[in-house]
């Protein structure tokens, strides 16, 4: 039976057949689809962790238990995550621990563009990259044989392109009832205790795994040669290889399905069969320098560009600039520039709105962070004025603060983010004496990544209720006194609270609260613009709401996109837009 | 059966070119094609640009399909229709659902949206047939402004061989059941359109 399958749902699907009982990550795209997917199936149990170092370190819990554990995280996730990678490397982990991570090459839903095969070598750990979903489905299986013949955690290399894109998977037999044996810890301190003296021993294993590795890379059927004709021998992994595919039909290829330790041996197999080595990988040039090192003469960075995800055309057309493949006829220009563009925008009704409009009227300097809200730096709100990576909100205003910065200014946070890496920070605010303004706004969900749980919202991944992590709470027992709780749609009281904290000196946090509109699916009847009241200031049109549109002598809001919040009602001066009773 | 076809959708978040495209691969599949698909979630979902690449061949390699090569641009809205002229040639049939979504420039005043004439002229720089498809208007008449995209699939079932049993069986399995009849219909509509 064939079924088709996203990059995410074969990881999952693989995560099932391969008898991987405990799951752990947090959400992140394109890696969120793994986990939610993998919580579906029958015997699994899985969690969203408050953020990915947790996660890691739950799924690190399981395996020296002795059983097979997942955790699943987006690229920039592992830098948060890297501090136990870095040593479950030395432990090794008894039951398999295998890691899916995503990169985004092109950046479409992330701040950076970072090459995740670094970690692999940088942690002396086993990295895999399937190429389509059937890969992403098997890899999983063999991911976990590795881990546990050689007590190595291994990862599981993605892109976007992988995940996200679609194809046939085979299904296969359910997953044989392994006896189930009760988890048991071993106790065992020289071997899991990293002191400087055991890890000391622990980094000779280390060593030595790596060179059985890379022994086992030679003969792994997931590396392997598929000979061809011609002068070209082209090296490629993940996705890749299937761009590389459509390029050079006839060429040889290595096709590499474990990119972290490269098989020496086969790379040379490959170069004596060929004239010209080509190594086919977005990103940094890492298969690159490894044939280099070999004293192999291989064309890569100096052909295909090192920014931004490939697509065959691409490959194709810098190909065809260095003489590699033939020139097709040249496609003509197109001027499509002058189009209007059509960014993303924070929904009709979304509570996040109302605060970056009031940020923006009292011109608040803010530190921002990353969520939905990040929307909130697009103009016309234009009211977020840094992000960088989760969690940096609050420290980088206690700096800005330091600094002597005379503006007004205030950190804005997510609640998801706020619990992933806002706490220590908060904290950080009070115990060095910090005066700082910061605003939780708490639509009591992860919205960004689609909807997940997070400390805040109640109940877990799979269903359960469970006690909720009060934000305000919270800070009062860490020490605020200023802590306010507002509903973002009274707008006099969002301006109010944030004009008086942000004079104040005293460190404060405010909490603007409403759930996520389009999670909670709210729906009210649309307000009604009176156009004879109307004077046309435009105030309405600057919260950027969609539903509104410019006509003449006034405004509309369409009825089918609009949610009811009155937002805009209580901008208007006029009066005009009147919110039915 | 020919050795390949590709499919752009091109529209804007939320209208459900990912459904539609979805239903399109398992038509692929089920008809003894190999098949892939490729799309971008995540941030672009908030009423941003979405594009969707659906692949038929007898092996298909990349899950993208290459500039100047589609076989069809089926687009949801109009401006979107016109983002794509690079990815078309003279063998490529557009068919463009003559709706609009007013992007926030748009909105403001501060942008215009292209006319009918403007989206034609952009597409025709390669010589692609430009085929209009009243789909919001029918989908409308039915009753779910949702619709538009199985009407663009109804118009798109014209231009190939696949038989139309297919389609609908795979349509009323894909989509929320109690919609079932409901996009049926819209599939036959799309075709009565284009076979007036
Ligand atoms: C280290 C790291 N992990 C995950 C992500 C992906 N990510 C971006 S924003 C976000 C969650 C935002 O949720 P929240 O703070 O509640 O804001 P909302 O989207 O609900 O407004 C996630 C998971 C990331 N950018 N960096
Ligand atoms: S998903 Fe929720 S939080 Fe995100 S923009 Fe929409 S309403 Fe706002
Ligand atoms: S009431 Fe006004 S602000 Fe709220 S969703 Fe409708 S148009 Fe937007």
């Amino acid at each position: 039976m064939k079924k088709i399958m996203s990059g995410n749902e074969a990881f999952a699907y693989g995560t099932y057949l391969a008898g991987i009982k405990v799951g752990a990550g947090y959400p992140g795209t394109p890696s969120t689809e793994v986990l939610e997917n993998y919580s579906r199936y029958p015997g699994a149990y899985a969690e969203w962790s408050p953020n990915e170092k947790v996660a890691m370190d739950v799924g690190i819990g399981a395996a020296l238990a002795g059983k097979r554990a997942l955790v699943t995280m987006k690229h920039v996730g592992l830098n948060v995550a890297a501090d136990s990678l870095f040593t479950v490397s030395y432990t090794g982990t008894n039951g398999a621990l295998v890691i899916v991570n995503a990169d985004d090459p092109s950046m479409h839903s992330s701040q950076n563009e970072q090459d995740n095969r670094h970690y692999a070598k940088a942690s002396k750990v086993v990295m895999l990259e399937p190429a389509d979903s059937e890969e992403a489905k098997r890899f999983v299986k063999i991911a976990v044989d590795i881990s546990e013949m050689f007590d190595t955690p291994v990862i599981l290399r993605s892109t976007t392109r992988l995940s996200h894109s679609k194809c046939v998977v085979e299904l296969e037999d359910e997953p044989a009832d392994v006896a189930v044996e009760p988890a048991a810890y071993e106790r065992n301190a020289s071997k899991y205790v990293m002191v400087p003296m055991n890890a000391r021993q622990r980094r000779l294993v280390v060593e030595e795994r790596l060179k059985k590795l890379a022994e086992y890379a030679e003969t792994t059927p997931i590396n392997y040669i598929e000979p061809g004709s011609g002068d070209i021998g082209v090296i490629a992994a993940g996705v890749n290889y299937q761009y590389a595919k459509e390029v050079f039909p006839e060429a040889t290829f290595l096709k590499l399905g474990m990119v972290y330790p490269l098989p020496e041996r086969l790379i040379r197999d490959l170069a004596g069969r060929v004239k010209q080595v080509v190594v086919v990988e977005e990103l940094d040039p890492f298969i690159e320098e490894h044939v280099r090192l070999l004293g192999i003469p291989v064309k890569g960075r100096e052909v295909f560009p090192g920014i931004a995800e490939f697509s065959q055309g691409r490959i194709r057309k810098h190909a065809a600039a260095t003489g590699l493949v033939p020139k097709e006829a040249d496609t003509p220009i197109f001027q499509t520039s002058q189009l209007p563009v059509r960014p993303p925008m924070l929904c009709p009704g979304c509570a996040h709105r109302p605060v970056f409009y009031a940020l923006q009227r009292l011109r608040v300097a803010v530190m921002g962070d990353i969520g939905c809200y990040t929307l909130g730096a697009a103009p016309p709100l234009g009211s977020m004025h840094s992000c960088i990576c989760m969690g940096a909100s609050i420290g980088n205003v206690h700096g800005v603060d330091r600094a002597g910065v005379k503006d007004r200014t205030a950190a804005v946070i997510g609640d998801s983010t706020f619990f992933h890496s806002g706490i220590a920070p908060l904290i950080n605010l009070i115990s060095n004496g910090g005066n700082s303004t910061v605003i939780v706004v708490d639509n009591r969900i992860t919205a960004m990544t689609g909807h997940q749980p997070h400390p805040g919202t109640g109940w877990t991944m799979m269903g359960k209720e469970v006690p909720n992590v009060s934000i305000d709470a919270l800070a009062r027992a860490v020490g605020f006194k200023k802590v306010d709780v507002i509903n973002p749609y009274d707008f006099k009281l969002v301006m109010d609270t944030i004009r008086e904290h942000t004079s104040s000196d005293e460190p404060s946090l405010i909490v603007s609260q409403y759930p996520c509109v389009l999670n909670i699916k709210e729906k009210k009847p649309a307000p009604a613009v009176d156009l004879d009241a109307c004077n046309e200031c435009g105030n309405c049109l600057r919260i950027a709401c969609s539903p509104m549109t410019k006509v003449d002598g006034g405004v509309r809001i369409d009825p089918a996109l609009c949610i009811g919040c009155g937002f805009c009602a209580s901008v208007c001066n006029q009066g005009a837009i009147k919110v039915p009773n | 059966m020919k050795n390949k076809y590709d499919f752009l959708f091109a529209g804007v978040g939320g209208q459900g070119t990912i459904l539609a495209s979805d239903i399109l691969c398992e038509i692929g599949l089920r008809c003894g094609y190999d098949v892939k698909k490729s799309e971008v979630h995540g941030m672009s979902q908030r009423g941003g640009a979405v594009e969707s690449h659906v692949r038929w061949g007898e092996k298909v390699y990349s899950p993208l399909i290459e500039e100047g090569k589609t076989d069809f641009l089926l687009a949801f809205e109009m401006l979107e229709a016109a983002r794509w002229p690079h990815y078309t040639a003279a063998n490529t049939v557009a068919i463009i659902n003559r709706h609009q979504i007013l992007p926030p420039s748009v909105n403001l005043g501060q942008a215009q949206y292209p006319e009918e004439k403007e989206i034609e002229s952009i597409l025709a720089g390669t010589g692609a047939k430009v085929v209009w498809v009243d789909g919001a208007a029918k989908a409308l008449e039915l009753g779910n402004a949702a619709l538009g995209g199985v009407v663009l699939l109804g118009a798109l079932s014209i231009y190939l061989d696949e038989p139309v049993e297919v389609w609908e069986k795979t349509i009323a399995e894909l989509v929320p059941a109690k919609f079932k009849e409901l996009n049926i219909k819209a599939f036959q509509a799309g075709r009565e359109l284009m076979q007036k």
